[in-house]
């Protein structure tokens, strides 16, 4: 689960991770208001949940009072188009006015999950500013990555493998290191997915500052979190990948016309391909549980047909728990009760196949019986030509 | 043969009275896998079913000399149990439980390096099945052929059935089918499995199953390469079309940074002569190319 910048901050002030001075607004009165009280310069920063907001005019510094107005009013309202919002952007509801900074240095600090040493990692580098992964590509030696056992926890090496790594003046190194031993106790405390800082700067002053803070929690360790689960923002999220989670499942939305409905994530990632493959495009990931039940099925297909990209629907389901027999009268209830205005291709394997395949033909249903997962892709991808 | 369990497995189930533990721990013994106890804390003394259950797993390896666990404990409390079995020895641990956090596992992982002797797999899996002999977790036991030849390894459930059940229409048994689990951090890796497949006379072929996100499938690829050429390994990678930065259902399916694609997996069997599977819905035809038999 994501969380905007200014809400990531919040939580580094809690940590003693030092931020810039700052506040949120929703209109550009209240901006003008802080501006007043912070002095100028003031950066106004577009608060949604993605990257590459400096690009998209999301992120601007007002160096006098009469650029303040103009500038909050071209944020709040405008629709934010970035490489991570994809084409339809994301609509700006709500800014961070913070004080403007004598920037001396910037660089970069994120901690993840290393799943494969089961560590955390912490990554720096002294290119700040920058799209990390260009970094990483070009000059991986300007990178330094420490991996901290969550057992041990972090200990002095690292702190001097990443003060020594960022060619720190020897004056910064003990605020460095307790930024980083701070920041390191935010990302185990609070079960993060992903905590990062592009830049992290030091000013003129000598001063390390958060400048940006992008925060991402493993949803599976929520329940121990309710603090960060009032942060979260619906608004954000695609409506209909927010319905989905209220009834359990997993919904991706996707730009073709084939809607998927399929029991397991595997098969969930295959039958898309597959579909991609036979020449249509996915319109969804959806993955209504490896033993998913006639009510997963109704809600599924409810929510495909809310996309009206839609124009046909594959149903690819492995029965091994459920029986196909009760998956058809699943399908054929759904269908009847929410009368389908799309073809539906319905694929089923399993346990009691046979009597599954009879149910959906004795149905009196325009549903298309597919002999095996090659022909449902195949017949899904003729219906939506 | 077989991998990890057979006929002499001892399986205790740890969570056997809540309704999913009780449901497949039934299915588990109509299959003829032996199950000699239960573990639910504050419930020893009873029986579900026919089978004894005990406070701890302590308590049940003491009384029943089980050798192995199947998990079904609810995400919170999951994570203890794992460490719980592997602190009163128990050799092979399966976790069906999904949903346990990262950090939970990564301190399991640093727990289990101490206890060498516990092989762990999942979570977030649905377990192993020897056919004929033993079943551990949710595989469906209709689907399965016994004899071999073929060794079955998979991140995926219900993926792993579709494979299964495409060996057995061609005609195909299998040795063991391994879930390994959708989790980011888990027990048992594939190459952990390839090994013992490797080391199985039995099996003489293997199919593997993966999907984007980490690069475990590149160090299998780059491991079969070097250490297996005499068994032919095919292989499938799901996710080709998944976007970039979105986890798809399992909590370790994503591309992230530019890492864990399919196309850097696919590349991977490719190079190391895997036969790639490029179909999914041809997966039994191209076996019964690569596996005469």
């Amino acid at each position: 689960m994501k969380i905007h910048e200014y809400q990531a901050k919040e939580l580094f002030r809690k940590y003693n991770v030092t931020t810039p001075k700052g506040k949120l607004a929703t209109t550009s009165a209240e901006v003008e208001k802080i501006a007043d009280e912070f002095g100028l310069p003031v950066v106004i920063k577009a608060q949604v949940h993605a990257g590459g907001r400096g690009k998209g005019g999301g992120v601007k510094l007002a160096k006098t009072k009469a650029d303040v107005t103009p500038i909050a009013d071209s944020i709040i309202g405008m629709t934010l188009v970035t490489k991570q919002t994809g084409a339809q952007g994301k609509k700006v509801r709500k800014v961070l006015v913070e004080e403007g900074l004598n920037i001396k240095k910037e660089l970069y600090l994120s901690i993840i999950p290393d799943r494969e040493t089961a560590s955390v990692a912490i990554i720096c580098s002294q290119d700040g500013g920058m799209d990390i992964e260009e970094v990483a590509a070009k000059t991986p030696e300007r990178i330094t990555t420490v991996n901290v056992s969550p057992v041990t926890g972090i200990q002095a090496f690292h702190l001097n493998q990443i003060n020594f790594g960022l060619e720190l003046d020897k004056e910064l190194h003990k605020q460095m290191g307790a930024l980083v031993r701070n920041l390191y106790q935010l990302f185990v405390d609070y079960d993060c997915s992903m905590v990062e800082i592009n830049p992290l700067i030091i000013t003129a002053e000598g001063n390390i500052l958060a400048l940006d803070a992008k925060m991402d929690f493993d949803s599976n360790a929520l329940y121990r979190h309710p603090d960060v689960v009032e942060m979260r923002d619906i608004e954000e999220e695609d409506p209909a990948e927010a319905e989905a989670s209220k009834f359990g499942l997993n919904y991706i939305k996707l730009d073709g016309n084939v809607g998927n409905i399929v029991n397991g994530a595997g098969l969930a990632m295959a039958t898309m391909d597959i579909v991609k493959m036979a020449g249509a495009a996915p319109a969804n990931f959806l993955d209504v549980g490896g033993s998913a039940n006639a009510e997963a099925i109704e809600n599924g297909f409810r929510l495909i047909m809310q996309d009206p990209a839609v124009k046909g629907i594959l149903i690819n389901v492995f029965g091994g728990i459920l029986r196909c027999d009760n998956l058809a009268n699943g399908v054929v209830a759904a269908a009847n009760k929410l009368k389908l205005s799309v073809p539906v291709v319905v694929r089923m394997e399993g346990t009691n196949v046979a009597e599954g395949r009879k149910i959906l033909a004795e149905s009196g249903l325009d549903l298309v019986t597919a002999k095996d997962l090659a022909d449902a892709a195949e017949k899904v991808a003729q219906m939506v030509k | 043969m077989s991998i990890f369990a057979n006929k002499n497995t001892r399986l205790l189930v740890q969570g056997i009275t809540g309704s999913e533990g009780m449901f497949h721990t039934r299915a588990c013994i109509a299959y003829g896998t032996n199950v000699v106890a239960g573990v639910t804390p504050g419930k020893g003394g009873q029986k579900m079913d026919d089978v004894p259950v005990f406070n701890t797993v302590k308590d049940a390896r003491k009384a029943t000399n089980a050798n192995a666990s199947m998990i079904f404990v609810p995400p919170r409390f999951a994570a203890d149990s794992i460490m719980e079995a592997a602190d009163a020895g128990i050799e092979l641990v399966v976790c069906i439980t999904e949903g346990i956090p990262v950090m939970d596992m990564m301190k399991v992982k640093n727990y289990l390096a101490t206890r060498p002797q516990t092989r762990l797999i999942g979570p977030n899996c649905p377990g192993l099945l020897t056919p004929g002999e033993c079943k551990i977790g949710i595989m469906p036991g209709s689907i399965v052929k016994p004899g071999g030849p073929w060794g079955v390894v998979s991140r995926s459930g219900t993926l792993t059935y579709e494979a299964v059940h495409q060996l057995t229409q061609v005609g195909f048994g299998q040795t063991t089918c391994v879930g390994i689990g959708g989790d980011p951090v888990n027990g048992t890796n594939f190459i952990d499995c390839l090994k013992a497949f490797k080391d199985d006379p039995e099996t003489k072929a293997v199919v593997m199953i993966g999907e984007i996100g980490g690069h475990a499938e590149e160090d299998a690829c780059e491991w079969i390469k070097e250490n297996m050429p005499d068994k032919p390994v095919v292989g499938f990678i799901a996710g080709l079309t998944a976007p970039p930065g979105r986890r798809m259902g399992h909590a370790g399916a994503i591309v992230s940074g530019g890492k864990g694609t399919a196309t850097a997996k696919i590349e991977a069997m490719k190079a190391s002569g895997v036969h790639h599977c490029e179909n999914l819905g041809k997966m039994g035809e191209l076996c019964k190319k690569v596996f005469k038999g």
